[in-house]
């Protein structure tokens, strides 16, 4: 499923990475220990977190991944929105929580 | 931040104490200890280590020998992953003038599989002083990722953000009363440096930190 219906699909405001939407998303990741999400998440995933600051941006790149869902409403700021944006990170957030943003994307076919 | 500026930063700061705390790694530890050599600049050898928690713990040693120890350890409770350069920037090691000697390849901006708890046992094991860094701190501190600090810690003290006045945090967080707190520069640049604590002491040592920190009440946070 492209990550621009998705982001329809759960009604996401785009933090940051408007220009890279239109990508495969290949599965999901949920942490919110960064160690993990560095070791566990896989290019083209879409990473369900709470933690909004600055360095999910770095695990973001590393990892190659579709983009980050910061849930819970937990602030992104303008920095990590700007780094963001410099990487050409897609930052997502929704005040749904992480257990229910997991839920839906697996209903709707991301394994 | 090369040795010789950080020493003379520190000279001309009036501190009679500082500490190397990088991030899971005391490589560069000896040579600052060189650059000090002779200044009466007390240099301890320690790092940041992260533990699985995610939370950040300094680790402080006296001698270089017991840090390098804890290095190996550490290292053997990181992944096996080389560090990213062109994204996280490179891990420099230099030579006490400054000048680069090599840099460390493994991943370094990571967890250990150590728990908090063991990783303060392994510590005060070792002759060191394990103390959870910036306990306030929104991401990688006690308070953020455990919401509470434990009550049984072997911590002789807990660090707290350079620009945190203890009422206010003990106000929000009764359970970090249990415990002394300290503060400091936790530099990552040279403008960053400033006082942390001032205690007596015949001589600045880790031996009369070591006496303090069970003397709290003789510790001052600098403002």
């Amino acid at each position: 499923m492209r990550l621009t219906e998705i982001v329809d699909e759960l009604g996401l405001r785009v933090a940051a990475g408007a220009g890279h939407l239109d990508v495969e998303v290949t599965g999901g990741y949920t942490s919110d220990l960064l160690s993990c999400a560095m070791a566990g998440a896989a290019q083209g995933n879409l990473w369900i977190t709470l933690q909004g600051h600055l360095n999910i941006v770095a695990v973001a790149s590393l990892n190659e991944l579709a983009g980050v869902i910061v849930t819970e409403g937990k602030p992104v700021s303008k920095e990590t929105a700007t780094k963001a944006e410099e990487e050409g990170v897609v930052l997502l957030l929704t005040p749904l929580t992480s257990y229910e943003v997991a839920g839906r994307l697996w209903d709707l076919g991301i394994r | 931040m090369i040795p010789p500026l950080i020493v003379r930063r520190a000279l001309a700061l009036g501190l009679g104490l500082i500490a190397v705390t990088d991030h899971n790694a005391a490589a560069n530890c000896a040579a600052l200890m060189a650059a000090a050599a002779g200044t009466g600049l007390a240099v301890l050898p320690g790092m940041e280590m992260q533990t699985a928690e995610e939370v950040h713990l300094l680790c402080l040693f006296e001698t270089l020998e017991q840090a390098l120890t804890w290095q190996g350890t550490v290292f053997d409770h990181l992944p096996d992953e080389p560090n990213p350069e062109d994204l996280l920037g490179g891990q420099y090691v230099v030579d006490r003038d400054g000048d680069y000697v090599r840099t460390e390849q493994r991943l370094l901006a990571t967890s250990t599989d150590l728990a908090l708890e063991e990783a303060i046992r392994r510590v005060t094991d070792l002759g060191g002083l394990a103390i959870p860094a910036h306990i306030d701190r929104p991401s990688f501190s006690l308070l953020a990722n455990l919401g509470f600090v434990p009550p049984n810690l072997a911590a002789p003290a807990l660090e707290i953000f350079r620009l945190t006045e203890p009422a206010a945090l003990l106000a929000r967080h009764p359970s970090a009363s249990r415990y002394p707190l300290v503060r400091d520069s936790d530099a990552h640049q040279l403008s960053d440096m400033r006082r942390g604590i001032a205690f007596e002491a015949d001589v600045a040592s880790f031996e009369t930190l070591r006496a303090a920190l069970a003397k709290p009440e003789g510790i001052t946070l600098q403002p």
